[in-house]
């Protein structure tokens, strides 16, 4: 079922070019610059004014704990695909580390389906690259792609697929699916207990160190190993400045890999773990200015494809407590792109066209996604997102959609505001708060 | 000073106050009546979630000769095992009306989580937290080696610091609390610090530390050392591939009968030798050292009541007049 409505964008900046009209109409975009106002449709049109906004292809996520099934205290399809819409989002993909896992077709067919009853974004379940998360027998990787949530992306995020037979043939198995495994880099043995960034930081806290060769030591292998059986091959979260280097020399090889950056591991670094407050406490830790400063470039570079935000809600008693009991994770989907903004773009390191590749068109290719991360063109699906990019704001946790209070940007001013989201045309988010869910086909 | 969470928060007025202070406890220590009032009616709890008999008895001692009352919540066998979190305990003990909390917990920070918090208002000192600190430990070995450099030197103690002492901490320094903290304060009060440990044994990050870094204990005892701190080895250590086994550990990085033989040899007994206890005799350090006139041990045992008497009469009495804490000896980057 597609909506009816008609709406009229006056004025905003397609990519932060120069402004025009936008006619939206039927899910499609009907229309662009002087043809907008003047389309037979135009005459029945919620005329929105958005003149000095930015329009930009709406936001894809490759890396979102929803948390249902099995954590509804801490998110829900819901909740999460709320804030996702607030943070600009028209597609998420929900990682499997749910209870039950999501390694059967069954699991990624509910979670899909909530996400279609939610109407809020697009979203697409990750699959389990191996039953229950434990790294060793192979899930059913091809009833979870042929199945109605059509899963392209699988990953045990949380764990290491740290066994390299069981890397390997997950590699070569997903090939047969257009698939691609998205591995949380992390060597087991060398992060046992670890806790933050293993470095002069933890050195004089006192907390067991998560080294950087931990990370880089795993993408070194899977690089490899993506090369010997030529898969697609995708890195969540990097953290290092090391993990940048290795990744750019594969990518310089020919191998075919992405990878992913969080938009907290551009700005925060490991020195507000000095506090002890387990909000900064997340996996892979923060990491050094040097790795903050290495992540920008590479991003700007396009050795790192996408953001990713792990958007990963806790309930507050899992982060008020000691460092070393508290649960790891930041929400990130109400804060990612203003985060961006501020790091990337106000930075001069990035344009707002190379803002969109990074949070749309790329995020959206990797995981196979035909009707998002399009160009914002007459014809193609209405996915867009206004961002007023002149606002700024004062992070508070408590005015969110998510369930989660432990955003680390907590008390932070941040740039640009997102204003109005179009859903496959349909106002998810209007004047900058939550609009209507979209109605969807039978689920 | 509202909290003791680490030494790096205080300046050298706060340090040298608190020394000065603990000199004059140590008197009331060896008076036939080992009693002030100074906190009478004042309730300090000892939150212990590690057992630790030694710091609880001596933090026990001083608050009972300062007249305070003393509630000794210990997490073993109580609700806080039973899955209680730290906030309830900590919101449990405010409710109690407790005016102090020294608290020993097996994470590092747990103390700061305490202080940072609005759980409970009163001050809080680090008894001892995960790998992190133990400063009331560290101002009683500052308190030992205060007293030792004065009357070597021949000066009264008051007032003074360790300007120009060369301290050698030898061991575990990657999982000492001990270490953290005597670091630290040993810099502000002037000496000069040698950490010496197998490389398996030093954070990844200590390169940045202001102090020189050894492998090797002759060479470090032979450069001229005025007091070696042995750390104590857990047992946990030796079946996780820090070193290959005790016999080459203490080889290597223990005080030995071999090692005091040539102190003897060099010196005629300036040399101390320090220990935080409780000792494991025969591994980090012999019987023979333990017990020679150059060990310590029962000195800091003695001076750690008076130094803790000295942290929570400045905590508890009121006094607007102490120095703000200082940044001096804080690394880069923090
Ligand atoms: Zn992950």
């Amino acid at each position: 079922m597609s909506t009816n409505t008609t709406y009229l964008i006056r004025g905003a900046k397609p990519l932060g070019n120069q402004g025009t009209d936008i006619l939206v109409h039927d899910g499609t975009i009907a229309a662009l610059g002087a043809d907008a106002a003047t389309h037979p449709a135009a005459a029945n049109a919620t005329v929105i004014e958005a003149a000095g906004q930015i329009a930009l292809p709406g936001m894809v996520d490759l890396h979102t704990h929803l948390r249902e099934p099995g954590r509804e205290d801490a998110e829900t399809v819901e909740t999460g695909t709320r804030a996702a819409a607030l943070g600009g989002f028209t597609a998420v993909h929900a990682m499997a580390n749910s209870n039950p896992v999501a390694d059967t077709a069954g699991v990624v067919e509910q979670v899909w389906s909530l996400g279609k009853r939610s109407g809020w974004v697009d979203v697409r379940p990750v699959g389990a690259v191996t039953v229950g998360l434990e790294g060793k027998q192979m899930s059913e990787i091809g009833a979870m792609a042929d199945s109605r949530a059509q899963v392209r992306v699988f990953s045990d995020d949380g764990i290491c697929v740290f066994d390299p037979l069981v890397m390997r043939r997950a590699l070569e198995y997903v090939k047969a699916f257009d698939g691609v495994i998205a591995q949380h880099a992390q060597e087991p043995r060398l992060t046992e207990g670890a806790q933050m960034n293993e470095g002069e930081v933890s050195a004089v806290l006192g907390l067991a160190g998560w080294p950087a060769v931990a990370e880089e030591s795993i993408i070194a292998r899977d690089v490899l190993l993506a090369e010997h059986v030529g898969s697609r091959l995708h890195i969540c979260h990097v953290s290092t400045a090391g993990s940048v280097e290795i990744i750019r020399w594969a990518k310089s090889r020919g191998v075919n890999v992405t990878a992913e950056v969080t938009p907290h591991h551009l700005l925060l670094t490991d020195e507000l773990v000095s506090s002890y407050d387990p909000v900064y406490k997340v996996n892979p830790p923060l990491r050094t200015e040097t790795d903050v400063m290495a992540l920008r470039a590479g991003l700007a570079d396009g050795t790192i494809d996408i953001i990713g935000t792990d958007h990963a809600p806790h309930p507050s008693e899992a982060k008020e407590c000691e460092w070393a009991a508290a649960a790891m994770g930041m929400t990130g989907l109400e804060t990612a792109l203003s985060v961006v903004q501020h790091t990337m773009v106000e930075t001069g390191l990035i344009t707002w066209a190379d803002f969109a590749r990074i949070t749309s068109t790329a995020p959206a290719a990797i995981g196979r996604l035909t009707d998002q991360g399009r160009e914002l063109a007459v014809g193609e699906p209405a996915n867009i997102t206004l961002v007023d990019a002149e606002a700024r704001w004062v992070v508070d946790p408590y005015a969110m959609a998510t369930k989660g209070r432990n955003s680390p940007f907590k008390g932070l001013e941040l740039p640009g505001k997102v204003t109005h989201v179009f859903f496959h045309g349909h106002p998810t988010v209007r004047d900058g708060k939550l609009g209507t869910p979209r109605l969807s086909e039978a689920f | 000073m509202k909290h003791l969470l680490s030494t790096l928060d205080l300046s050298r007025a706060d340090a040298i106050r608190i020394l000065d202070i603990a000199e004059e406890m140590a008197a009331v220590g060896t008076r036939e009546v080992k009693k002030l009032p100074a906190l009478r009616g004042r309730t300090v709890v000892n939150l212990f979630f590690e057992d630790s008999t030694r710091t609880r008895i001596s933090f026990e001692a001083a608050a009972k000769r300062l007249s305070a009352d003393v509630i000794n919540f210990s997490a073993k066998g109580s609700s806080v095992s039973k899955g209680e979190s730290l906030k309830d305990t900590a919101q449990t003990l405010q409710a109690i009306g407790a005016d102090a909390v020294v608290i020993r917990h097996g994470a590092s920070g747990a103390p700061a989580r305490l202080a940072a918090t609005d759980w409970i208002d009163a001050p809080v000192v680090n008894a001892g937290d995960g790998t992190h600190e133990h400063p009331t430990q560290a101002l009683l070995d500052a308190f030992t080696l205060r007293t030792h450099w004065s009357a070597l030197h021949g000066h009264t103690s008051l007032g003074s610091d360790l300007s120009g002492m060369k301290v050698a901490i030898v061991g575990d320094i990657l999982h000492s609390r001990v270490a953290r903290s005597n670091l630290w304060l040993l810099r502000t009060l002037g000496a000069e610090v040698t950490m010496v440990a197998p490389p398996t044994l030093l954070p990844h990050g200590s390169k940045v530390w202001p102090c020189t870094i050894s492998y090797d204990l002759d060479a470090t005892l032979a450069g001229g050392i005025d007091a070696v701190m042995m750390l104590r080895v857990q047992g946990e250590r030796m079946h996780d591939s820090f070193f290959p086994n005790t016999r080459e550990y203490s080889r290597l990085w223990g005080f030995d009968d071999a090692r005091l033989a040539a102190l003897d040899a060099r010196d005629t007994g300036e040399t101390i030798i320090m220990h935080p206890g409780p000792m494991n005799r025969g591994l980090e350090i012999s019987s023979a050292a333990a017990d020679s006139p150059r060990s310590t041990v029962l000195a800091q045992v003695a001076n750690g009541v008076a130094v803790r008497m000295a942290v929570l009469y400045l905590l508890l009495s009121g006094d607007q007049q102490r120095p703000a804490p200082s940044d001096a000896t804080r690394p880069a980057g923090l």
